[in-house]
């Protein structure tokens, strides 16, 4: 997970002290970080139960649900960041989920590997196949990755939902042609959000 | 003689009594001369206090949680799968305390104890208990084990109902509080089918108002159809039909069979009934069932839950079970969402399980190892 290259990022963004929703938080690591490095007040939520063992076993409080069905028990609540690390393209409507974290979350941290990185379009040009790499390793026909993206096209859907980008950083091993031409060279985006 | 599974078990445990002779004034506005309990403990309790933990037992449950009462003993306490060396409620770590709740049939004063105003047992007479009555005795039996605070009141259904009330009525004794197969308070349907097991007992020529003790009888046919009633609402409909499908017990469809047919799962109903007659009182459960009915945790907010929740100051552990239609997941998701519109520490989980509301009491392995994860929280 670490060599992402979006969990630092994250931590660097996340306001000390802040109460912080994980959404998707998987086995709990990067809140634990939080809470350790930016004595964050956390919650994570997960569907998978193993998810939510591990995630309590570091002593996190967790809840067990869909992200999808709409997250209307945060209703009352205001989070000063809502994170979605990684888990963007496993979602069936990702633009729904946006708009919600938007507006339960002062901010919001959207990470995702961009799809339009270089030797994605290579491997699609050169040999005709899906792309896999070693992030992202599944099959087309039985990935949970579904809705894959691009820097161009996370930006534009923010556009079009009146979502602002308050900072973006692109990682990657090319260095600076990341920062330069980010839909080609970022391995990865990192991404803070608000709502219009 | 088959070996116990004492290894993994709290082994042989016996149970204490306990006398308070202060008066108890109930919420029903009636008052109890004093009362005894029942209750055992497993392991030890630290110097400094600090890890005592409260298990409360549900509707048809007693003081004995876990452990074995003698050798030849071949059933172990109510929840032996959660309390013990190395389970989820680590007897290695924490000091175990279960009581018999009053209105009970298993040693603590209830309908069948004699009422010292009348020389009688109470019979029907007993004062309706309610689970915050409940919680003020075990309050009192902490304060006479010397306890002054639980590392963690947990309980299931019923039970969990009692944790729950401990955090809102003693926040400041409770860091941590586990509500599993439980609810803010029952539904219109769980209400009916408590008023149908009720009626099934009232229903008995043997009841006599109550007083079958004096009458020298039981209700044991109305007992057996009203625990009929409850097992069946504790079952998924889906584990039934794995258990026992259309099968026969005996008999058959023919014709020339003089033996009628009798499916697997009547006799298997019938069965839990019968048992339930020889250890259960007829009395004990009207007033458990009514108990039951008449818990709201919401009241203590006018009705609103997150409000009602506002001074609880423990963490809390919420589990539902995915085939549980008698305390359905969505009642413990509302509790879980209430606790977190009251910006409480809160984990839930609905545990995918074809064993209904039971299986708060079943060794299923996801459970227990998130059950044993959240109490690594837990200091002992």
């Amino acid at each position: 997970m670490m060599q992402r290259g979006d969990i630092d990022t994250i931590v660097s963004w996340v306001p000390e002290g802040g109460k912080v929703l994980d959404l998707g938080c998987g086995d709990g690591e990067l809140l634990h970080r939080l809470q350790a490095e930016k004595r964050v007040k956390g919650l994570g939520v997960d569907i998978d139960l193993a998810n939510i063992t591990a995630s309590v076993g570091k002593g996190l409080c967790v809840v067990q649900q869909d992200m999808e069905d709409g997250l209307q028990n945060f209703g009352n609540s205001r989070f000063d960041a809502v994170i979605i690390a990684y888990s963007l393209q496993v979602l069936e409507r990702p633009h729904a989920v946006l708009e919600r974290i938007v507006s339960i979350g002062n901010e919001a941290i959207v990470t995702f590997p961009n799809f339009g990185h270089w030797r994605s379009r290579l491997s699609l040009l050169f040999t005709g196949r899906m792309p896999k790499t070693k992030a992202l390793p599944y099959s087309w026909f039985d990935t949970p990755n579904i809705h894959f993206c691009t820097v161009a096209d996370f930006e534009t859907l923010c556009k079009d939902l009146n979502i602002v980008v308050v900072e973006r950083r692109m990682s990657s091993n090319m260095g600076p042609l990341a920062q330069l031409w980010p839909n080609l060279f970022a391995k990865s985006a990192s991404y803070r959000i608000t709502r219009r | 003689m088959a070996q116990h599974p004492f290894d993994d078990s709290v082994g042989l445990v016996s149970p204490q009594r306990a006398h308070f002779p202060e008066a108890l004034y109930l919420e029903s506005g009636e008052v109890l001369d004093g009362f005894e309990l029942i209750y055992e403990t497993y392991g030890e309790l630290c110097a400094n206090g600090s890890n005592a933990v409260l298990v409360c037992h549900a509707l048809s449950g007693n003081h004995h949680a876990a452990g074995f009462h003698s050798e030849n003993d071949t059933k172990p306490g109510w929840w032996d799968t959660v309390i013990g060396p190395g389970k989820p409620i680590d007897t290695n770590r924490f000091f175990v305390v279960c009581a018999n709740n009053i209105g009970g049939c298993d040693g603590s004063t209830g309908p069948n104890s004699l009422c010292e105003a009348t020389g009688a047992p109470w019979g029907s007479h007993f004062p309706q208990v309610t689970v915050a009555d409940w919680v003020e005795t075990q309050k009192r039996l902490a304060e006479y084990l010397d306890i002054q605070h639980w590392a963690a009141v947990i309980g299931g259904s019923l039970g969990g109902m009692q944790a729950l009330e401990w955090s809102v009525r003693y926040p400041d004794w409770v860091s941590h509080c586990v509500a599993i197969a439980a609810a803010p308070g029952l539904t219109a349907q769980n209400i009916a089918f408590n008023e149908i097991a009720r009626q099934a007992i009232f229903s008995d020529p043997e009841w006599h108002d109550g007083n079958y003790l004096e009458a020298a009888s039981n209700p044991a046919q109305g007992m057996a159809l009203a625990r009929m009633v409850g097992h069946l609402t504790y079952m998924s409909a889906d584990k039934m039909t794995d258990r026992f499908g259309r099968e026969l017990r005996q008999g058959s469809f023919d014709p020339q069979d003089d033996e009628e047919p009798v499916f697997q799962v009547e006799s298997y109903l019938r069965y839990q009934g019968s048992q339930f007659v020889g250890r259960f009182d007829a009395n004990t459960y009207v007033l458990m069932t009514r108990a039951l009915d008449r818990f709201d945790l919401s009241s203590r907010g006018q009705g609103n839950l997150t409000e009602a929740l506002k001074d609880a100051s423990a963490e809390f552990l919420i589990i539902s079970f995915s085939s549980d239609w008698r305390f359905a997941p969505s009642r413990s998701q509302e509790m879980a969402n209430a606790l977190l519109s009251a910006e409480k520490r809160v984990s839930y989980s609905d545990i995918e399980s074809d064993a209904g509301h039971d299986a708060f009491l079943l060794d299923d392995a996801n459970y227990l190892a998130l059950f044993s994860a959240w109490m690594g929280r837990v200091a002992a």
